[in-house]
């Protein structure tokens, strides 16, 4: 399998705080890998790090010349427009013609269940189904790499268990990495094939899915050890 | 008691009957506000937003000079315009000074740094916020900056309606480099002050009732756009509560 993201050595430091410690990790193409672990344990900033969103203090961040990446994140801003039209902004800010980015963006509307909505302002839509139209924006860009920064924490269980829905029928589609945070073991084990578990910027384990419930971690490590017996989700 | 009552009537019965005088200097006033406004609007809100969305060296001590623009005197922004049209002045040549257009150009520059910094506060919170969000999707610093702006339209047009309200009610500005000469120069404020100090108050109370009426209508404008917007896509941030008079 080919590599889609390689970090080497990335450290990343705001002001005094090393958010990220040299993280070395490589995510290949087809993975759904979940960045687990407690807030402010560098979750965020790994995937911000990994889009391109900040500058690494150290170490580099090399993405596959072929990796087309999108981020949805934990709550989407809604442009002041319609519903259809905030999707083909996404298209158009990446290059598609205005025309082309309506129809493109009516099929996304389509494949979330949001085409009813279209004419809509996006302000006025509920967080589930603005987290969905996110993933419609998503989706309509077409990319092969998928980053996600706990896209359903702010969500109840209803809306929640959509988006993963959502998720689920997209890997399933077509072939498509993902990278996303979540504090959800139910979550992580339902769509993660692998789990780094990260504590303080640094990654203490990075194993299959299975492997990683299984793992000893929480045993030498208290937070993992919650995290593990599902008290942080 | 009774000199204000006289006062109060005959203000009234200006307004009312529609004195020529009085309405030929309400119409001057707007005119030069207006056109002065929007000529700042146009270079504040572009000058506002990039440098709400730009990180460049240099930029903490060029906010500093903004916002210490906010606070310049309406006389001292006068002057500088005077030194600057005087037919000794760099702009001399124009023929300007004591001219409608004096006031135009010293009005704008008076609320260009309020624009600008109010629109630069504006679109630096929305980029704080979700700018990140618009980078994912490709967006370079300028587009961002105009997308955030237009995202941001209702709270800029708050921000446009009190930099007309500033524009209108200043007076030291307009004095210097218009002369207040009458039928040509004299707008609102400098009229009112002229006229108090002639003793002539019904016709400066009741330029004052014209003016403190402008002042109300943008509060008005204000208090309904922001209800328009809340009824539309709920309430945004508002970078001013109400008009800077």
């Amino acid at each position: 399998m080919s590599a889609v993201l390689q970090l080497q050595q990335v450290g990343v430091q705001f002001g005094a705080h090393m958010a990220l410690s040299d993280v070395s990790l490589q995510i290949h193409a087809g993975e759904r890998v979940a960045l687990v672990g407690a807030n402010g344990c560098g979750k965020s900033t790994l995937l911000r790090a990994a889009h391109g969103l900040l500058k690494v203090s150290k170490g580099q961040v090399k993405a596959s010349p072929d990796a087309h990446q999108a981020m949805v994140f934990q709550r989407p801003h809604m442009l002041r427009t319609s519903v259809l039209r905030f999707v083909a902004w996404g298209l158009w800010l990446q290059g598609a013609a205005w025309r082309d980015a309506l129809v493109r963006a009516e099929q996304a509307l389509a494949h979330t269940g949001l085409q009813d909505l279209a004419a809509r302002s996006a302000r006025t839509l509920s967080g589930g189904q603005q987290q969905r139209l996110a993933l419609a924006r998503a989706w309509a860009v077409q990319p092969n790499f998928v980053l996600l920064d706990e896209p359903t924490s702010s969500l109840d269980p209803h809306a929640k268990r959509e988006v993963e829905r959502l998720l689920h029928e997209w890997v399933a589609q077509v072939p498509v990495t993902l990278l996303f945070s979540s504090h959800n073991l139910g979550q992580v084990k339902r769509l993660a094939t692998r789990v780094i578990y990260l504590e303080a910027g640094r990654v203490l384990a990075d194993l299959p899915v299975d492997d990683f419930f299984n793992s000893p971690l929480g045993e030498t490590h208290p937070e993992a050890h919650l995290f593990l017996k599902g008290e942080l989700g | 008691m009774t000199t204000f009552a006289d006062t109060s009537l005959t203000a009234l019965r200006l307004l009312t009957e529609l004195d020529p005088l009085l309405w030929s200097i309400v119409a001057r006033s707007l005119w030069v506000s207006v056109l002065a406004t929007s000529m700042a609007c146009v270079l504040g809100v572009v000058l506002g937003a990039w440098l709400g969305v730009a990180r460049f060296a240099g930029r903490d001590a060029l906010l500093t000079v903004l916002n210490t623009f906010l606070a310049l005197p309406s006389v001292v922004v006068g002057l500088l315009v005077y030194l600057l049209l005087s037919r000794t002045g760099p702009l001399g040549f124009l023929g300007w000074l004591f001219s409608l257009k004096a006031m135009v150009l010293a009005q704008a520059l008076l609320v260009l740094p309020v624009v600008t910094a109010l629109t630069r506060q504006c679109v630096e919170d929305a980029e704080r916020n979700h700018g990140e969000q618009l980078q994912s999707l490709g967006a370079k610093p300028w587009l961002r900056s105009v997308l955030l702006a237009w995202d941001e339209r209702y709270a800029l047009l708050t921000v446009l309606i009190a930099a007309f309200g500033r524009a209108i009610s200043e007076v030291g500005a307009v004095m210097v480099v218009g002369g207040n000469i009458e039928g040509f120069t004299r707008v609102m404020t400098t009229a009112i002050a002229l006229e108090t100090s002639k003793g002539d108050l019904p016709l400066a109370l009741a330029l004052g009732c014209v003016l403190m009426s402008v002042v109300l209508m943008l509060n008005v404008c204000i208090s309904l756009v922001r209800r328009w917007r809340q009824r539309i896509d709920g309430s945004g941030t508002d970078p001013v509560q109400g008009v800077l008079v």
